[in-house]
């Protein structure tokens, strides 16, 4: 009975070092964002300058705020008509199929490339192509960011989706057929709305993933520290601006990436939560 | 049947079996388009990598800058190779998974056995929360924990944190979700028996659901082998071998992140990334394998 007690125990302290941890990385956070909220305020968030100049230091996340925003709506938006494509081809069309099988696995394989290889293609690949198309410059920008953060994404928001989609009910889809509906009128009316809920948390969850990664952005995005003007524009990101900056910082810089990071994690976390209701208000 | 017929009629002249069929094509292509990444990813790092590749490359370190200009130079292949690397990853990659397992594990082990109380449903949250966090972050996290406060620089050790915490949610999830496709009945006739709670933990629920756990195991080791931004943050890198957690470490995607700086250097990026791809790969192909056989 004694050591049934301390086997708990155990177990209780080990889930409490999770809560532990979570509730340090944002006393950490904090703790390190402090000075650059205590020298720019609020408007620290709001502001566009970034200037490291000793003496005249000023520094702002709005232009890796808007940075990262407009690279993962865009990203989303380059990656719905391929994910929600092969979420159909999985979930509808061929499910159950090998050939659906092999296609499932080829997009998982996807999630296992690092990211600093996407961003090796990505530069020695991708970049080089769209200069080719005539998209003008070096290839660089947020454009040429989102385009592989999509890439990158595909497997999220499509294994989430394939998986609601091949839970609707068969007697459902099998009524509208009865009534003469053609397939793609199923899907319309029957599946979609039905799956609706599902197919909306996974692109949620796959936008939150888009807004963290760091190197195939780093390596693709122009690093520059200005609010971009258009999706053509360089810019920077929250993750990548910390990764671009970090080597050489220290003091009143240190301290502002430090609060980059952190509303880098209160923004990814509040993406996640809404993602991860959605889901649970389905279930 | 001639009212089929004119109902049949009717259908091509609205379109809507030609719609239907149109979509369908759709779907296939943008499907196909979809996987054409992955295919021209590995074909490229494949054309471009395995030239480098040799026992040189894996058992040596990595050369510097000026070696690696005169071989170019000299039209040869570049010397050397990321030993230096392979090591580091190794290291930090296993410290990372001694620290994640047993806390995974055993939290994991801790909300299968509490469903649905309060408390198992908080830390079920939060490391929901803790996974989606960007590993660039997880990298901030141990520089002001390990690299600021225990080794007083740049170190394995702070990679090892980093990537532990990256792996921590996944664990626990892949541990729960396993215990929970065990029988009730196994674990109900081991206490039954009187077998204390804390062997039936470590001789019914854990070998019962080993290859579950393996999976997960494998899978987050699986991600993290590839991370390179919180490694960036807190490992550093190094020329050598290093054996010494306390010392800053290379690991193999840093290296390909300082071969990509080094215009001298750029050939060994496509090798780099060829070796940590089919590792990452064979990983999840093994664990997928794992999973297969179980269901």
């Amino acid at each position: 009975m004694n050591s049934d007690k301390i086997t708990k125990a155990v177990l209780f302290s080990v889930s409490i070092l999770i809560l532990m941890l979570a509730a340090g990385m944002v006393y950490s956070l904090v703790g390190g964002a402090v000075p650059a909220f205590k020298a720019f305020g609020w408007q620290f968030i709001f502001s566009g300058e970034w200037n490291p100049t000793e003496g005249r230091e000023e520094y702002g996340a709005l232009p890796f705020i808007v940075g990262t925003l407009m690279t993962s709506f865009a990203a989303l938006l380059l990656c719905l008509p391929l994910s929600f494509s092969t979420s159909l081809f999985l979930g509808e069309y061929f499910r159950g199929t090998r050939v659906a099988r092999i296609l499932g696995i080829l997009v998982d394989l996807l999630a296992g490339i690092p990211s600093i290889v996407y961003g090796l293609w990505g530069f020695y690949v991708l970049r080089p192509a769209l200069i080719e198309l005539g998209f003008g410059g070096r290839g660089f920008g947020i454009f040429t960011a989102s385009l592989i953060l999509a890439i990158m994404i595909i497997p999220y928001a499509t294994s989430l989706s394939n998986e609601i989609i091949s839970m609707v009910p068969n007697d459902l889809k099998e009524a509208a057929y009865s009534l003469g509906a053609t397939r793609l009128e199923v899907i319309a009316t029957v599946t979609i709305p039905n799956a609706r809920s599902g197919i909306v948390a996974g692109y949620i969850l796959a936008f939150g993933r888009a807004l963290g990664e760091t190197m195939a952005v780093t390596m693709l995005v122009g690093n520059t520290n200005v609010v971009p003007s258009s999706f053509f524009d360089t810019g920077n990101t929250m993750a990548s601006v910390i990764a671009n900056q970090f080597g050489e910082a220290d003091g009143l810089k240190l301290s502002s990436l430090i609060a980059i990071g952190l509303l880098l994690f209160l923004i990814t976390g509040i993406i996640n939560a809404v993602g991860k209701l959605i889901i649970k208000k389905m279930n | 049947m001639e009212s089929i017929q004119a109902l049949k009629n009717q259908d091509h002249s609205s379109g809507r079996l030609l719609k239907d069929k149109l979509v369908l094509i759709g779907v296939v292509i943008l499907s196909l388009v979809t996987i054409s990444p992955i295919m021209l990813i590995i074909f490229k790092l494949v054309m471009e990598g395995y030239r480098q590749i040799s026992l040189d490359f894996l058992i040596q370190n990595t050369p510097d800058t000026f070696e690696a200009m005169t071989a170019v130079a000299n039209g040869e292949k570049i010397p050397g190779g990321i030993a230096n690397g392979i090591v580091g990853t190794l290291v930090m990659v296993v410290l990372a998974a001694v620290i994640a397992i047993p806390v995974g594990v055993l939290t994991g082990i801790y909300l299968y056995e509490n469903q649905g109380k309060m408390m198992a449903n908080l830390t079920r949250n939060v490391s929901d929360i803790l996974q989606g966090v960007p590993s660039i972050v997880l990298g901030l996290i141990s520089y002001l924990w390990v690299v600021k406060h225990v080794t007083s620089g740049y170190s394995a050790l702070a990679g090892s944190v980093s990537l532990a915490i990256m792996m921590l949610p996944m664990i626990v999830r892949s541990t729960e979700e396993t215990l929970k496709m065990i029988p009730q009945t196994l674990k109900e006739a081991a206490l039954a028996l009187g077998v204390p709670y804390h062997k039936v933990i470590l001789r019914v629920l854990v070998p019962t659901g080993f290859s579950g756990l393996l999976t997960g195991i494998l899978l987050g080791i699986s991600r993290i082998l590839g991370e390179t931004a919180p490694l960036l943050l807190t490992a550093l890198g190094s020329s050598r071998i290093n054996l010494d957690i306390s010392e800053p470490t290379s690991a193999i995607p840093l290296l390909i992140w300082e071969f990509y700086n080094d215009p001298n250097m750029i050939d060994l990026i496509w090798s780099s990334s060829l070796l940590l791809m089919a590792i990452v790969l064979i990983l999840n192909i093994v664990s997928k394998q794992l999973a297969g056989k179980r269901n």
